[in-house]
Order: structure tokens, then C-alpha cells, then sequence
């Protein structure tokens, strides 16, 4: 029998997230994490057959009326790094949330939320209405006072349904080659991330995920004309079809694909996410919990970058090229206003989002540079960014949650009190700065030397942003890690990370340091995928002097 | 001189024909079983009648028995047999609202003794005697005959009767609400006055498209606009009075201003029957005459149609984000989605070549999606309530889904397929729309269309932001405050929707606690109107309904007919999201009219 492996795999953590609603409590969070560990067993498997030359692939009809299919598949080293970047950031995020979910508790918990919560108490009971205790939320309370103090937050079932689901929706839109499909994916995977902002975050976190969503929506929605679009031309060109592949050879230009790569672009834009569409971003990050932020920043927003290169420059590269020089110059702003936000921060969490936004520019830089350097290194930052962003959220959210504030100037001295903390926290920043040896360096430099040989001025430009990366890094360092204990600190941060918490970030630390020295494997397989679109767009790499210079 | 008898084909008809015997047989339940037996009788006729006019709708589909049948005034082709069997279908699961009783104490939902004014002692005495209207089943039953017989219409007379056939009986269930009666009999006031307003418009019209084509028949005046031999004033005239009668039943801008009232007003039960099957039959029958009778005319009726389109889904949209009353928010949603058919319709384009999609295929697609959504988000309506009754306030809302998250959930998962997010009907029905419409040239209102659609999702995705992310408010002071404000005034102010808005409203349980102090109780109410019943009732309720403390909202218990219409119509959006590929093949093999 032909087991559809790829369907297997994007449904597994679905039906987990429907198993894991029908669990008791106790058992939710350990079969959440068997699921997402099988599903991590399951992906390695498949990558195993792709690099044994049998790529994966299924096909089946799904709303033949319109020429829509359920297409996953075939696997390429594109759709295979973010698959893996997923599975292995999912399991990794839900033991760093195992013991938050179920009280107060997750870094973005400052004290205020607290005062919130006290005067809302106030008036209800000047009011004298009832207090109706939370029947889902707040399990830990202890009686209907103690839950009134806790903003009521959902279960840890829940929170590890919704991962799951976020999961196993962002494995199918990695995977599949039908753009109906994708677009469907590509929006339903907002509600588990929405569910994730407003129910389990910060203090804002309602306004916050409205503002993702609307964000999101938003530019779904202008995609979604674009998709409706590409339709109406295919079938004009005969048999309509919503493949990557028949709508590929369809070779779509002139003006009609540039309207449709603009809908496709800004969706893309919003989620990757670009200035000036970008602000939602540090909002969304700041509100809600760190592995919200992770799964946001990590996962969803690669999205964005995914589609850039499956479908803007995959299905209409004529358009693409026409739109580089304004993409290159967004990517630029991006790269900088990112930076320069994160150096201006006071809130951690908002800082770590900045940075994202910096790293994002060089991504799309990376993308829109036209050359195999500069893409590969785009795909590889992509699972940097990922991983390296991960492991800096998880760090500062553990501190943060320690401290009870995300305020820069709530720390001080932590190395002294938790040196395991401060240093993984510095080894992240590292890693985000791109420091040579890190698996973000290799990355920054393949995208940085490919743009060079094409735009040498876009890449000078550009080059300023790892002066401001090391800037924001060490300045947060040095203002929250060095110096003085301060009392405060001394009050709140009693403990180092604990076994668990170095149980998250050891495998982050692992695959960082990997990737940094033996980057080749991954280049090596999204290298095939880089020539194809750049094949496509009739496109080849400037004369290799010119890189020779760059050098 | 010898009279030849017409030719009818019967068993084609059957179905109309049984709809029909059903509803006389009804009346006829009225006058001769017991007003004990009633209701009882009156349910199972009526489903009976629903199941058997459904088999005979799918045996004659399955057969494709087709043709202009009854003189050529009845068109019983596929879309015909789509549009019947999803009338059946969502039919059935609004009048299973119809039957709950155990929401109201034992009492359904409709008023005890509609001919007794508000307030007054006969009301009284009809409460205490707990008299019912079985009557709204008949009355439901003729008014989807009528649906039926409008959306199969192939003569403009015949839509007329039928279109007069299926209004009557609404004018009147609407004003039947068993709470807030002022409210309820001002819908259906409303209702009948601005209905049959267009109802002229629409006769007048008729009339001169009969002095263009000489024929009331749509195939022929399809050949009179080709031939092109007469005044085209009669003919835009005619054209621009026939619209604006179908325009008014499928409630499009600026023709929609009755909506809002009277699906606020209207018991909830038949919003749900008017939101899904009357859009339905309007819409179909909108389909038939603009594409078999004034198809020629196309170019001159696309411009204006999108025009519309693009007013109907703005003002939806826009007026609905200003709604603080789910129950009205709901009629606004309604308002914006015949704003999204219509960009279908504007787009008339034809399934051609490998293109199976077509316009009377996506709108058809579009309107089970809409309707099954609809009925099961006012079933959910009807499930939140306060001691008074529903509350339908946004903010009574506020928290629900942290008490009840499996009826929350329901109620998003209608929210999201009215937003058209992916993974319910919605979605699908919005793609097939869209598509329709650019296909037949008309791109611009599919950008339009897109960006209404975030407006509309905004306020979607509000409610399930109350539902899930707010926390509840204390009522007290607002039961107390509404008690005032609840006279008849011209417009039904939203923000009520919390508090008793009428003497009806402290209901049957109230009376049935305390049968001792009824007397005292109609004779306060006679004098003082509708001030005085508020305090009463926070007295009395609240011991007969333990669940719901004072100002308290709460899910009420139902019956099983109410939760299966709301599981029914989540079964619906979402399969129907995920493999949409059947529904929206039969929608497009019934994409072509008979003519």
C-alpha cells in the first residue's frame, strides 16, 4: 500500500491538537509532546528519502470543479528546511512553555498586569456584580480570590493544542505546490497564532492579536484577489489549474502579472513581515508569551519569505524583476529601521522583534539579489533566523519571567546572580549578530557577497546593518547582563535556568553551532531549487569577477 | 366551442404541490384537533410534509426530470431542483427553532395570543393559560411554498403571486415574538408596509415589461429584447421596477433599510427561516429574471449591478461594525452578503470550455453556505439568554466562550465562514464569487469586493473577541435602566437589547412561579404600561430559573431540535469548507436555466 507520508506527516500534529482536546489535563502536555517528537521522527524520515534521491510527492484532486488539488509535494530543499526548521522549534517551544500555561506566569506577566487585574476587581465590587470564577482558565488558582488576581489565561491543553495546529498547518503550507491550497493554509494558520497572542499573552495582548489579525488578514485578502486572478488566466489559457507547476509554464507577464505579483507581494510583505508593513510585529511579539514569539517570528512570519520565492518569483518572474529595484530598496529600509527600533528599545521581548524585522530585510535582500549566493544564503538564513531568534526569545523570556518585567532598565548584573542565563543569552545574540563560527554568519555572508556582485551599493548599504546588529546585541548585554547587582535583580532572579530550561536551548545551541561550521549539507540542498528559479527568470549569476571583488 | 383542460405535469410539481397540501392541511389541524394536541401535530405534519416534498425534489433531480411545466409558468429545470432542495433542507432546520419550547419554560417562542394588545389583560389571561400559535407552522409551510414556486417562476405573474404567496405569511410570523412584542409587531409592521411597497414597484414593472413584450412569460420578452422592436423607456422602466421588488426580498443597498428592524424585531426562530431561505428563493429568482429575461440587456444592467454590489457590501459592512446588538449586527451581515452575490451576478459569466465555474453556480454555492451559516448562528441566539429571555447585547456576550466554549466555538465557526476564512464554506463560496465576477470582466469589483471583505471580517472577528477575550460585565444597572426606555419609538434602539422592552417580556415563568400574585400583577401592568414589570420580574424569575442570577446571561437549556440545527449547520460549514468539491458540482451542473 502507498501511504501518502507527506499527508501523514501535516496531519499528525493536527489530530494531535484534536486528541490533545479530548485528554484529560494531566496527560495533555506529555501526548502534546510525544506527537510533536513523532512528528519530528517522521520528518527526519522524509528528508532521509528526499536526500536518497526519492523525493516525496502526492497528488490528489481536491476541488476538481476549479482545478484545485490536494498537491504536497514534491519535497525540494526549500519546502524541506522550513519543514525542519518547524519540527524541530515546535517540540522545543512546548517544553519551554510546559510549566507556564496553567498560572501566572510567561515573561510578558509585568507588573502591571497585575494592577490591571486588582482595579478591574475593584470595580466589580463597587459594582456589585458577581464574580464568576473562570471555568477554563486559571486551573491553578487556588480559591475565587486568587483566581480573580490572575488574569484569566487558558489551559495548557489548549495552549498545546494550539501549537500543535499552528504546526501542522505551517507543515502543509511548507509542503504544498497548489496555490488555492496554500492560500487556504496560509490564513488558517492565523487563528491558532491569534488564539495563541490574545489568550495566553501580556497585559495588551488582546489589542495586539486584533492587530496581527487585521494585519494578516489584510494582506490575505489582497492575495486572495491575486489567487482568483491567476485562476481567471489560467483558465483562460485553457485547462484552469491551481498547481505551482502548470501556472509556472504559463510564463504570466506584462501587466497582468505584475498586478498579480503586487497581491502576492504584500501578503508576503505583511507576514515576512517588511517596513513599512511591520507593525504588528513588535506588538504581537511583545504581548504575547515567549513561545508564542517564537513560533510567531520562527515559523509563521517564514512564510512570508517562503512565498516570496515559491510563488512571487516562482510564478512570475518577469513581474519580479520589473519590482526588484523598489523590493531591494524596502529591503534596505527594513534592514536599518529594524536595527536602529532595536537599538532604541526599552522593552526586551519588542527588541528581540526588531532585530527580526532587521533580519527579515536581509532575507528579502537575499531573495531579490538574483543571484544562487545571495538565495541560497536567504534560505539558510531563513533556518538561522529561526533558530537563532528561538533560542534569544526563550532566553530573555526566562529571565523575564524571573524578573517580572520586560523593561531593559528592570535588569542589571544578572551574569553575577544567573551565569548560565546571561551567557546562553549572549551566545544567542552572538548567533545574531552573526559572529563568525555561528550558523547566522555563514548566511549574512552569502547573501551580503551575492548582492554585492550584482549591487555592489544596495550590499555597502546593507553591510551597515551588522554594524547596528553588534550594536543592539551588546548594548542589551552590557545594559541588562553587566554592572552592579541591583536590588531589584537580586529580589526577583533567585535562580539560575533550571534543567529544563537548558533542555530547550541545548539543542538551538547545538544545531547553531553545527550549522556554522558545516552549512554545506543545507546549501547543498536547496541549491538545486535556487537554479530552478533563477533559470525561470532567465537569470544568470553576474561574471564572477565581480564576486572575486566582493571578496 | 370545446375548452380543452390545461395540462399539468404532476408529478413534476409534486413537490410544490405537497408543500402546499401541507400548509392547507395545517390549517385544517387548527380547526379540528384539540389546542392541546396541537402543536404536537402541527410539528410532525410539517416535518412529515418537509421530508416527503425533499424526497420527491431529490427522486425527480436524480431522474433529471426537466421541462417548463404548468403552461410555461413554472421552470422546473436543475437550478430550480438546487434551489428546492436547499430551501427544504435549511427550511427544515429553521422550523426545527420553531419547535423549542424549553427554552421559554415549556412555552414556545411565539406569542401566547397575537390578537391580545400588549399589556393588557387578555395577554394576561393567555398567558396564564398558556395558549400557543400552532398556526406559524401552516404559515412557515406557504410561505416556502411560495419561496419555492418564486424561484421556479418562468411567467412575471406567477413570481408575483408567488412572491405575494411568500411574503403574507412572514408579514405576520414576524410580528408573533412571544417577548418584546411592541418590538416584534413593529417588524412586521415594517415589513408589510415597505413589502408591499416594492411589491408595487415590482407589479408595476411587470406591467411594462408586458406592454414591451406582450407576454409575461420570460422566454419572450428574452425574444422581444432581441428583436429590439419596442420603446426601450417601457423596457427600462419595467426592468428598473422588477429589480427594485427583488432587490427589497434579497435586501440590497438601497433597498435594505427594512432588514435591520425587522430581524431584530422577529422572533429569532424566523430570522434564522427569513435570513436563509428567503435570501435564498429572492436571489434565485433575481438570477432567473435578470439572466433569462433581461439577458440581453446585459451591458446595460452590469454597470448598475456592480454599483449596487459595491453599495450593498460597503453599507453592510460598514453600518455593521457600528452594531452593539448581535441579533442586528447579524441583519447587517446579511446586508453585506447580498452584496457579495450580487458581484457574481454583475459578473453573468458562463461556465465555458475547461472553465466549469459560472456565476449562477457560485452564487448558488454561496447561498447554502450563507444560509446554513445563518441558521446556526441564530440558533445560538436563541440559546443565550437572561431571565427576560435572549440576550442578544454584544456585551451580555462578553466571556461566553470561557463558560460555554463548545456553543462559542459554534457561533465562530459561523463567524469565520461569514469572514470567508479558509477551512469553512465561506472561504470557498467567497473564492467561487470572486472569481465569477472577474471572469466576466469585472476585476475592479473584485478588489473592491476583497477589501469590503476586511472590513466585514473586522467585525466577525469582534465577536469572537467578546466571546473568547472579554471579560463579562455586571448587568444590574442596565435591566433597571432599560425597563424605561422600551416605549415604541421608531427605531429599536440597539443598546436595549438587554432589558424587557415590553410587559411581554416578564414572561410565563415569572407568572407560572407565582400564579398568586398574577392578578395583582395585571392590574399594576394596565395602569402603569411599560415601566412597572421590571422589578417584578427580578423578583420572580430568578427563583424559577435557578441557572440565571439577577442580570445574569447565561446558555439556556433547549430542546434537542435547537442544538441539532446549530450541530447540523457546523456539519455544514465546515465539511462543506474542507471538501467542497460535490456541493459545488451539483451547483454548477445547475448553473443553466431553463428558458
Amino acid at each position: 500500500m502507498n501511504i501518502p507520508w507527506l499527508t501523514v506527516l501535516g496531519l499528525l500534529p493536527l489530530a494531535g491538537a484534536l486528541l490533545l482536546v479530548a485528554l484529560p489535563r494531566t496527560a495533555a502536555r506529555a501526548a502534546g509532546l510525544a506527537v510533536s517528537l513523532l512528528a519530528l521522527v517522521l520528518g527526519g524520515w522524509v528528508v532521509a528519502q528526499h536526500l536518497a534521491g526519492a523525493p516525496l510527492a502526492e497528488q490528489v484532486p481536491w476541488i476538481p470543479q476549479i482545478g484545485a488539488y490536494w498537491a504536497l509535494g514534491p519535497t525540494d530543499g526549500l519546502s524541506l528546511t522550513m519543514v525542519a526548521l518547524t519540527l524541530v522549534l515546535t517540540p522545543v517551544v512546548l517544553l519551554a512553555s510546559w510549566r507556564d500555561e496553567d498560572r501566572r506566569g510567561g515573561a510578558s506577566e509585568a507588573v502591571r498586569d497585575v494592577a490591571e487585574v486588582r482595579q478591574r476587581e475593584q470595580v466589580l465590587v463597587g459594582a456589585g456584580g458577581p464574580e464568576r470564577p473562570a471555568t477554563v482558565g486559571g486551573g491553578a488558582g487556588g480559591g475565587a480570590a486568587t483566581a480573580a488576581e490572575q488574569p484569566r489565561r487558558w489551559s495548557a491543553r489548549a495552549f498545546f493544542a494550539l501549537v500543535l495546529a499552528l504546526e501542522g498547518f505551517a507543515l502543509l503550507a511548507f509542503l504544498t505546490t497548489d496555490v488555492l491550497l496554500f492560500f487556504l493554509l496560509f490564513d488558517a494558520i492565523l487563528l491558532p497564532m491569534y488564539f495563541l497572542i490574545g489568550a495566553f499573552g501580556g497585559a495588551n495582548r488582546k489589542r495586539a492579536a486584533s492587530r496581527f489579525l487585521i494585519f494578516a488578514l489584510g494582506g490575505g485578502l489582497i492575495m486572495l484577489a491575486s489567487v482568483i486572478g491567476l485562476y481567471v488566466v489560467s483558465a483562460r489559457a485553457g485547462e484552469p489549474s491551481f498547481l505551482v507547476a502548470d501556472l509556472a509554464a504559463l510564463g504570466i507577464g506584462g501587466e497582468v502579472g505584475r498586478w498579480l505579483f503586487v497581491g502576492f507581494f504584500i501578503a508576503f510583505a505583511v507576514k515576512a513581515p517588511m517596513v513599512p508593513v511591520h507593525t504588528w510585529l513588535p506588538d504581537a511579539a511583545e504581548e504575547s508569551t515567549p513561545a508564542g514569539a517564537v513560533l510567531l517570528v520562527g515559523i509563521l512570519d517564514k512564510l512570508g519569505t517562503f512565498g516570496m520565492i515559491r510563488f512571487c518569483l516562482g510564478l512570475f518572474p518577469e513581474a519580479s524583476l520589473w519590482a526588484t529595484p523598489v523590493v531591494l530598496v524596502l529591503a534596505l529600509v527594513s534592514i536599518l529601521y529594524g536595527a536602529l527600533a532595536a537599538i532604541g528599545s526599552k522593552d526586551l521581548m519588542r527588541l528581540v522583534a526588531f532585530t527580526s524585522i532587521s533580519h527579515f530585510g536581509f532575507i528579502v535582500l537575499g531573495i531579490f539579489a538574483w543571484t544562487s549566493q545571495s538565495m541560497s544564503g536567504s534560505i539558510l538564513y531563513m533556518l538561522n533566523h529561526g533558530l537563532s531568534t528561538a533560542a534569544l526569545f526563550l532566553v530573555v523570556g526566562y529571565l523575564v519571567k524571573r524578573r517580572g518585567s520586560r523593561s531593559v532598565e528592570a535588569f542589571g548584573g544578572v551574569q553575577k546572580v544567573a551565569p548560565v542565563a546571561a551567557g546562553l543569552l549572549l551566545f544567542a545574540g552572538l548567533s545574531t549578530l552573526a559572529l563568525p563560527g555561528l550558523s547566522s554568519f555563514v548566511s549574512e555572508f552569502l547573501v551580503l557577497a551575492g548582492t554585492f556582485s550584482r549591487y555592489p551599493a544596495v550590499a555597502a548599504v546593507a553591510t551597515l546593518g551588522i554594524v547596528l546588529a553588534a550594536l543592539y546585541i551588546l548594548l542589551m548585554y552590557q545594559r541588562t547582563m553587566t554592572g552592579p547587582v541591583t536590588d531589584d535583580v537580586r529580589d526577583h532572579v533567585r535562580s539560575d535556568l533550571d534543567g529544563r530550561e537548558r533542555l530547550t536551548l541545548a539543542p538551538l545551541v547545538v544545531l547553531i553551532v553545527v550549522l556554522g561550521f558545516f552549512p554545506a549539507p543545507v546549501l547543498d540542498a536547496v541549491a538545486p531549487v535556487v537554479g530552478a528559479t533563477l533559470e525561470q527568470a532567465g537569470v544568470a549569476d553576474p561574471a564572477p569577477s565581480v564576486g572575486q571583488e566582493a571578496n | 366551442m370545446e375548452i380543452t383542460p390545461p395540462s399539468l405535469e404532476y408529478a413534476r410539481l409534486m413537490p410544490l404541490i405537497v408543500v402546499f397540501a401541507g400548509a392547507c392541511l395545517g390549517v385544517l389541524v387548527e380547526a379540528v384537533t384539540p389546542r392541546s394536541a396541537r402543536w404536537p401535530v402541527q410539528v410532525g405534519l410539517t416535518f412529515l410534509t418537509l421530508l416527503v416534498a425533499g424526497a420527491l425534489t431529490v427522486s425527480g433531480w436524480s431522474a433529471a426530470d426537466v421541462g417548463i411545466s404548468a403552461l410555461g409558468s413554472v421552470a422546473v429545470d436543475l437550478p430550480t431542483y438546487f434551489v428546492w432542495t436547499a430551501l427544504l433542507v435549511l427550511g427544515a432546520l429553521s422550523l426545527l427553532l420553531f419547535t423549542e419550547r424549553r427554552l421559554n419554560g415549556g412555552v414556545s417562542a411565539f406569542a401566547p395570543q397575537a390578537a391580545a394588545v400588549p399589556g393588557s389583560v387578555d395577554e394576561e389571561l393567555a398567558i396564564r393559560a398558556r395558549t400557543e400559535h400552532s398556526e406559524v407552522y401552516p404559515l412557515a409551510l406557504f410561505s416556502l411554498f411560495g419561496m419555492m414556486l418564486f424561484a421556479a417562476a418562468s411567467d412575471l405573474l406567477v413570481m408575483f403571486v408567488a412572491l405575494e404567496i411568500l411574503s403574507l405569511p412572514l408579514y405576520l410570523v414576524c410580528a408573533l415574538a412571544r417577548r418584546r412584542r411592541l418590538l416584534s409587531q413593529e417588524a412586521g409592521l415594517k415589513y408589510f408596509l415597505l413589502g408591499a411597497l416594492a411589491s408595487a414597484f415590482f407589479l408595476y414593472g411587470v406591467a411594462m415589461l408586458y406592454g414591451y413584450a406582450g407576454s409575461f412569460d420570460l422566454a419572450a420578452l428574452d425574444a422581444a429584447i432581441s428583436a429590439g422592436q419596442q420603446s426601450t423607456w417601457l423596457l427600462l422602466v419595467g426592468m428598473a421596477g422588477v429589480s427594485i421588488g427583488l432587490l427589497f426580498k434579497v435586501a440590497a443597498v438601497p433597498f435594505h433599510s427594512w432588514t435591520p428592524d425587522v430581524y431584530t424585531g422577529a422572533p429569532t426562530a424566523v430570522t434564522a427561516f427569513m435570513a436563509s431561505c428567503t435570501k435564498i428563493a429572492a436571489v434565485a429568482a433575481l438570477l432567473r429574471v435578470f439572466y433569462v429575461g433581461l439577458g440581453g440587456l446585459r451591458w446595460d444592467w452590469q454597470p448598475l449591478m456592480a454599483l449596487l454590489a459595491v453599495l450593498t457590501m460597503a453599507v453592510g459592512a460598514l453600518l455593521a461594525i457600528t452594531q452593539t446588538d448581535v441579533k442586528r449586527m447579524l441583519a447587517y451581515s446579511s446586508i453585506t452578503h447580498a452584496g457579495f452575490m450580487l458581484t457574481a451576478v454583475t459578473g453573468a459569466s458562463l461556465s465555458s470550455g475547461a472553465r466549469d465555474l459560472s456565476s449562477v453556480g457560485a452564487t448558488l454555492f454561496y447561498l447554502v453556505a450563507y444560509g446554513a451559516a445563518s441558521v446556526g448562528a441564530f440558533a445560538v441566539v436563541t440559546l443565550v439568554r437572561d431571565r427576560n429571555g435572549e440576550a442578544s447585547s454584544l456585551d451580555d456576550w462578553a466571556g461566553l466562550g470561557r463558560r460555554h466554549p463548545w456553543l462559542a466555538g459554534a457561533f465562530s465557526v459561523f463567524m469565520l465562514s461569514f469572514a470567508g476564512i479558509p477551512l469553512t464554506s465561506g472561504f470557498i463560496a467567497k473564492v467561487s464569487v470572486f472569481e465569477s465576477a472577474w471572469s466576466g470582466g469585472y476585476a475592479w469589483l473584485v478588489v473592491v469586493g476583497v477589501v469590503l471583505s476586511l472590513l466585514a471580517a473586522y467585525f466577525y472577528l469582534r465577536v469572537i473577541v467578546t466571546l473568547f477575550f472579554a471579560d463579562p460585565r455586571p448587568r444590574a444597572a442596565a435591566v433597571t435602566t432599560d425597563a424605561g426606555t422600551t416605549a415604541p419609538t421608531g427605531e429599536p434602539d440597539p443598546t436595549t437589547g438587554a432589558g424587557p422592552a415590553g410587559p411581554a417580556a416578564a414572561g410565563p415563568t415569572a407568572e407560572a412561579a407565582q400564579p398568586g400574585a398574577g392578578a395583582l400583577s395585571v392590574a399594576t401592568r394596565s395602569e402603569e404600561g411599560a415601566a412597572a414589570p421590571a422589578e417584578e420580574t427580578s423578583v420572580t424569575s430568578t427563583a424559577s430559573r435557578p441557572e440565571l442570577g439577577a442580570g445574569e446571561v447565561g446558555v439556556g437549556r433547549a430542546g434537542v431540535a435547537t442544538y441539532a440545527a446549530v450541530a447540523v449547520a457546523v456539519a455544514l460549514t465546515v465539511v462543506f469548507g474542507l471538501v467542497p468539491g460535490p456541493l459545488l458540482e451539483l451547483a454548477l451542473q445547475a448553473s443553466v436555466f431553463l428558458r
